[in-house]
C-alpha cells in the first residue's frame, strides 16, 4: 500500500476532534465536520478575504486565547482548541451583525442573520444601504473573470464599489458574475431587448441575438471574450441557453454526442 | 566621486576627510530641516551668506545647513563652531550681529541664547539646556553636525564603518545573532524583536528576499521619522544595507509619504551618493554583495503604515491590509520573505554593530532596550523631538525635558502612540516608558507620538477627535472598524452635543472591545484605545456630560455658557463690537450682558477680553 504523502493536522472544534489536511482553514475544517460558522464574504471559489468578520472564532493555545477570522486562519500545527460559539465570539458576532443591520436595515439576508442571533432592532440609527462591502463582486470580477472592471473606491465610511472614475467602463463585459455572487442583491442588471445595462456600473452593452430563435441573450463583448478564453465551439456561443439545451439534447438523443452535458 | 572597492579604500577616504578638515576652524551650522525652515531658517542662511561675503569672510568661515536638533519650539537654531554656542529663535536681522560679534570678535550674543524660564539664567551650550540634559542622543547625535546632503559629512563621522565591518568580518548569521542579542525591538509600534524577525526571514525558503523601510509616519503631531530622514538619511540607509546582507536580500524599498518632500529629496540624494561611492548597488565595497534600493512614495493613507497594507501599496495595489499569518517575514512583498522595519529601527543597527550588542542591551529596561525618540507636542513648553533611554519616567519627559505645561496650567493627560494610543492620567506620571508598562496602562508605545494635554482639554472631546481621525483613515475593509468606529464616533459626538444617554459609556466599551477583538488589522484593533482609556481614567467627565449636561473643561459648545463677570467688565465694548451674532449688549463703561439665546458659543469674546471678564461654565 502506498503511503499517503498528504500531511494532516488535528484540532478540537467545539469539543469535536477534527483531522484535516495541513493548511486547511478553520472554516473549511469546520464545514468538513458539519460545524456551522456563519459567513458573508466567503466563497469557496475565491481567495479568502476576511472582511465581514462574521466567521470569527476563538482560538486557544495553552492559556492564550484570541479571536481570529476562521476563513483566513490556516491550520498548520496540532493542538489548537477552537470555539465557534464562545461567549466572546457570540458577543462580537452579535455586535457585527447589529452594525451590518444598522447599515443595511432592509436587506433580508442580514435581517435573517440578526433574527438567528436574537437581535430585534439595532441600537444605532438606521441606514438604508444594500451593499455590505463584502467584496465578492470585486473579487469574482478579478479572480475568476480576469476583468477587474470594478474595485473599491474611497476609505472608511466613504468606501464603495465602483468602476474607475465612477464612469461607464469598457472593462465590464456584462457577464453578471458580480450580481450572481452578491449576497444582498445589491447589483442590478437590466436586460431590455438588444441591450444589457449593469445599472451599478453605469455600463450598457449590446446583446447578441440567438441564431435559432432570434432572442437576445448575452452581451457581445462577453461572448467574444469567452470565445477567446475557452475552447468552446464557436457555434454554441451563437445560440441562447434555451436553444443550446434543445440542440445538445437532440444531438445526444441521436447519438452524435456521448453525454448530455456540453 | 571615486567608487570605493574595499574596506581600506573607505578607511582611506575617511582619513583624507579627517586630514582635510580642521575642527578648530569656525563654522556656522543652521538647522534647515522642515521645523526650522518653517520658522525662517532659509532666510537666515541667505542672510548669513550675504553677510559673510560683504565682510569678506566667505572663505574663512564655513556655513552649513544641517539637520534637526529637535528643539523645534526654539527654531531657527544656529550653532557656532568650534565654541558650540547655541543660538535660538534667530531672525534675519540678528545675522549682522552674529557675524560681527561672534564670528569676528568671538563674543557671545546674549539675547540669542536660551533663557531658562524657571531660573532666568541664559545658557550658551546645547548640552547644558534642560531640554537636552536628560536626553540620550544616539540616533539623533549627529543631526546638528552634518549636512544631510553630504555623504562625506557622514563618512567623516565614521559613517558606513558598520557596513564595512559587517561585509568583511561577519557572516549574515552573526549579524542576525548580534541584533538578537541587543534585544532591539521594532520602533514602529508593535515592538517585535527585530533580530527574531530577521532570523525568520533569513531562514524562510526562497532566493529572492526584500527589506523595506517603513517611513509612512502618519500620526497627527508626530515627525520623528521625517526628521531623521531629513537630517541623517545615510544612518538609516546604512542600517538597511546591513539588514539586507543579514537576511539575504538584494533589493529593498523605502516607503515614504509624498507629503515629506524634504525627506524624499534627502533620501534620494543619499541613495545616489551611496551608489556613486559603491556603498550601494552592485558589489558593495568589493565584497560581492549586491543591494539595490528604491524609493516608493506613498499617497498619505494612514493605513499604509500597517505593514501588509504597505506591501500592497508598494506592489501598486490599493493600500489594504492582508491576513497575517503568513507574516511578511515569510511571505511579504510579491509573496517573498520581506523584512519591514521602521526608520528608527534601521537607524539603530549601525550603532549596535559598531558598539556591540551588550552596550545596546545595557541601555533601557529589562524588556525594552535602547533609546526611543518621542515627538513631544501639545500643551507643553518645549515642543520638539526628544531621544531618551527606555524606562525614563513620563514625569521626567514632560517636566524636566518638556519644561512642563505653558501658562501655569495643570497637566491633565498625555497621549502616547499616536491616534491609536491611550490617554495616561496624572496618577500614572511615574510610569516608566517601556512597551509593557504603556500597554498595561491601556496605551501603546506606537511610533513615538506624545501629545500633552492640560486642564482645559475635554477628554470626551479628545476621544472624539482621535476617533474621527481613525474613522476617516480606516480603509473600510472590515465591519468592526468601518462601521464600529463610525458608530462610536456618533455616540461620542452625541455626548459632546449634550445628547448623551445613560448606558452610552457601557455601549462605547462594548463596541470598543469588539473592535479590539475582531477588527482585521491593528488600525481597527487599536482605534478604540483613546475612548477606552479616557473612560478608564476620566469616567467622571463622561458622566458630567451625560448626566449633568456639563463639560467640566469648558470645551463642548453645546454644554457651556459664556457670561460676563460684572465686577471685572469695564464696558470697553470690544466683545460687543466683535460678536458675530450681536449677542452682547451694554452701554459704554457699563457691564455688558450676553444673550444666551443668541450666543453660538464661538468663544470670541472669551479670547478677546483683556480683563478676564468673560466666564465660562
Amino acid at each position: 500500500m502506498e503511503e499517503s504523502t498528504v500531511s494532516t493536522v488535528t484540532a478540537v472544534i467545539d469539543g469535536q476532534q477534527v483531522q484535516v489536511q495541513t493548511d486547511t482553514t478553520i472554516l473549511e475544517a469546520a464545514r468538513q465536520y458539519d460545524i456551522p460558522i456563519p459567513t458573508l464574504c466567503y466563497h469557496p471559489a475565491l481567495v479568502p478575504y476576511g472582511a465581514c468578520r462574521l466567521c470569527i472564532v476563538e482560538v486557544k493555545r495553552g492559556n492564550v486565547s484570541r479571536i481570529v477570522s476562521s476563513c483566513t486562519y490556516h491550520l498548520q500545527e496540532d493542538g489548537l482548541t477552537i470555539d465557534t460559539q464562545s461567549e466572546r465570539v457570540l458577543r462580537d458576532r452579535r455586535v457585527i451583525v447589529e452594525l451590518l443591520l444598522a447599515r443595511c436595515s432592509n436587506v433580508k439576508i442580514i435581517q435573517d442573520l440578526a433574527n438567528k442571533l436574537g437581535i430585534e432592532r439595532p441600537r444605532f440609527s438606521l441606514k438604508d444601504e444594500n451593499c455590505i462591502l463584502c467584496g465578492l463582486c470585486v473579487r469574482v470580477c478579478e479572480e475568476l473573470m480576469g476583468e477587474s472592471a470594478i474595485s473599491f473606491v474611497g476609505r472608511g465610511p466613504e468606501r464603495k464599489v465602483m468602476t474607475p472614475f465612477q464612469e461607464a467602463t469598457e472593462a465590464c463585459i456584462g457577464c453578471g458574475a458580480c450580481a450572481f455572487v452578491c449576497p444582498t442583491g445589491a447589483i442590478e442588471i437590466e436586460d431590455v431587448t438588444g441591450k444589457r445595462t449593469m445599472v451599478n456600473w453605469q455600463t450598457t452593452l449590446e446583446r447578441r441575438r440567438c441564431r435559432i430563435c432570434g432572442n437576445y441573450f448575452a452581451p457581445e463583448v462577453e461572448l467574444n471574450r469567452l470565445e477567446g478564453k475557452l475552447d468552446l465551439l464557436k457555434e454554441s456561443l451563437e445560440v441562447c441557453p434555451q436553444c443550446r439545451r434543445k440542440l445538445t439534447g437532440k444531438e445526444w438523443l441521436t447519438g452524435i454526442r456521448a453525454s448530455p452535458s456540453l | 566621486m571615486k567608487r570605493l572597492r574595499s574596506a581600506s579604500e573607505l578607511e582611506e577616504l575617511r582619513k583624507s576627510l579627517l586630514a582635510g578638515r580642521d575642527p578648530s576652524q569656525p563654522m556656522i551650522a543652521v538647522c534647515s530641516t522642515t521645523g526650522c525652515s518653517a520658522s525662517g531658517a532659509k532666510t537666515v542662511v541667505a542672510a548669513l551668506q550675504r553677510e559673510l561675503v560683504s565682510q569678506g569672510l566667505e572663505n574663512k568661515i564655513g556655513l552649513k545647513a544641517t539637520g534637526c536638533h529637535g528643539f523645534c519650539e526654539r527654531g531657527p537654531i544656529v550653532v557656532m563652531y568650534p565654541q558650540k554656542i547655541f543660538y535660538q529663535q534667530v531672525k534675519e536681522e540678528d545675522v549682522p550681529e552674529i557675524v560681527s560679534r561672534t564670528v569676528v570678535n568671538g563674543e557671545v550674543v546674549d539675547h540669542l541664547l536660551y533663557k531658562d524660564p524657571t531660573t532666568g539664567e541664559t545658557i550658551a551650550f546645547e548640552e547644558e539646556i534642560p531640554f537636552y540634559k536628560k536626553q540620550m542622543r544616539i540616533l539623533y547625535a549627529n543631526n546638528g553636525k552634518i549636512d544631510p546632503t553630504s555623504i562625506e559629512d557622514y563618512i567623516y563621522l565614521g559613517g558606513y564603518s558598520a557596513l564595512s565591518k559587517v561585509l568583511f568580518t561577519m557572516t549574515p548569521d552573526q549579524v542576525v545573532e548580534t541584533i538578537k542579542r541587543s534585544r532591539l525591538r521594532g520602533r514602529g509600534g508593535a515592538g517585535f524583536l527585530t533580530g527574531r524577525k530577521w532570523e525568520v526571514a533569513r531562514q524562510a525558503p526562497g532566493e529572492v528576499k526584500y527589506v523595506i523601510c517603513n517611513a509612512d509616519e502618519g500620526d497627527p503631531g508626530a515627525f520623528m521619522d521625517r526628521s531623521l530622514l531629513e537630517a541623517n538619511p545615510h544612518s538609516v540607509l546604512e542600517g538597511i544595507i546591513i539588514g539586507a546582507y543579514a537576511v539575504g536580500a538584494n533589493e529593498g524599498y523605502i516607503y515614504v509619504r509624498n507629503e515629506y518632500p524634504l525627506a524624499v529629496k534627502h533620501v534620494g540624494i543619499a541613495i545616489e551618493q551611496a551608489q556613486a561611492y559603491g556603498l550601494l548597488g552592485e558589489d558593495i565595497l568589493g565584497s560581492g554583495f549586491d543591494f539595490h534600493f528604491r524609493i516608493s512614495r506613498g499617497g498619505g493613507a494612514f493605513v499604509c503604515g500597517e505593514e501588509t497594507a504597505l506591501l500592497a501599496s508598494v506592489e501598486g495595489l490599493c493600500g489594504e491590509p492582508r491576513p497575517r499569518p503568513p507574516f511578511p517575514a515569510v511571505k511579504g512583498l510579491w509573496g517573498r520573505p520581506t523584512v519591514l522595519n521602521n526608520v528608527k529601527t534601521w537607524a539603530n543597527v549601525p550603532h549596535i554593530i559598531n558598539r556591540g550588542a551588550d552596550w545596546y542591551a545595557s541601555i533601557g529596561t529589562e524588556k525594552s532596550k535602547g533609546t526611543m525618540v518621542f515627538s513631544l507636542v501639545g500643551k507643553i513648553n518645549n515642543t520638539g523631538l526628544v531621544e531618551v533611554p527606555m524606562g525614563i519616567k513620563l514625569r521626567e519627559l514632560i517636566y524636566d525635558i518638556g519644561g512642563g505645561i505653558p501658562g501655569g496650567k495643570k497637566f491633565k493627560a498625555v497621549q502616547t502612540g499616536g491616534p491609536s494610543g491611550g490617554c495616561i492620567p496624572d496618577s500614572l506620571l511615574d510610569l516608566p516608558v517601556d512597551y509593557e508598562a504603556l500597554t498595561k496602562a491601556g496605551s501603546i508605545m506606537g511610533s513615538g507620538g506624545m501629545i500633552v494635554m492640560d486642564e482645559n482639554t475635554c477628554m470626551v472631546d479628545v476621544a472624539r477627535y482621535f476617533l474621527n481621525f481613525t474613522r476617516e483613515e480606516s480603509c473600510g475593509k472590515c465591519t468592526p472598524c468601518r462601521e464600529g468606529i463610525e458608530r462610536m464616533h456618533q455616540i461620542l459626538t452625541a455626548i459632546c452635543e449634550g445628547r448623551g444617554q445613560e448606558g452610552d459609556i457601557e455601549w462605547l466599551e462594548e463596541l470598543g472591545h469588539v473592535a479590539q477583538d475582531a477588527a482585521f488589522c491593528q488600525l481597527g484593533k487599536t482605534a478604540p484605545n483613546p475612548v477606552l482609556t479616557t473612560i478608564r481614567y476620566f469616567r467622571d467627565e463622561y458622566e458630567a456630560h451625560i448626566k449633568d449636561k456639563k463639560c467640566p473643561a469648558g470645551v463642548c459648545r453645546a454644554l457651556i455658557r459664556y457670561f460676563v463677570v460684572e465686577d471685572k467688565c469695564t464696558g470697553c465694548g470690544l466683545c460687543r463690537r466683535n460678536c458675530p451674532e450681536n449677542a452682547i449688549s451694554g452701554k459704554k463703561k457699563q457691564p455688558h450682558v450676553i444673550d444666551a439665546e443668541k450666543c453660538i458659543r464661538c468663544g470670541l469674546c472669551f479670547d478677546l477680553c483683556k480683563f478676564d471678564a468673560i466666564g465660562v461654565e
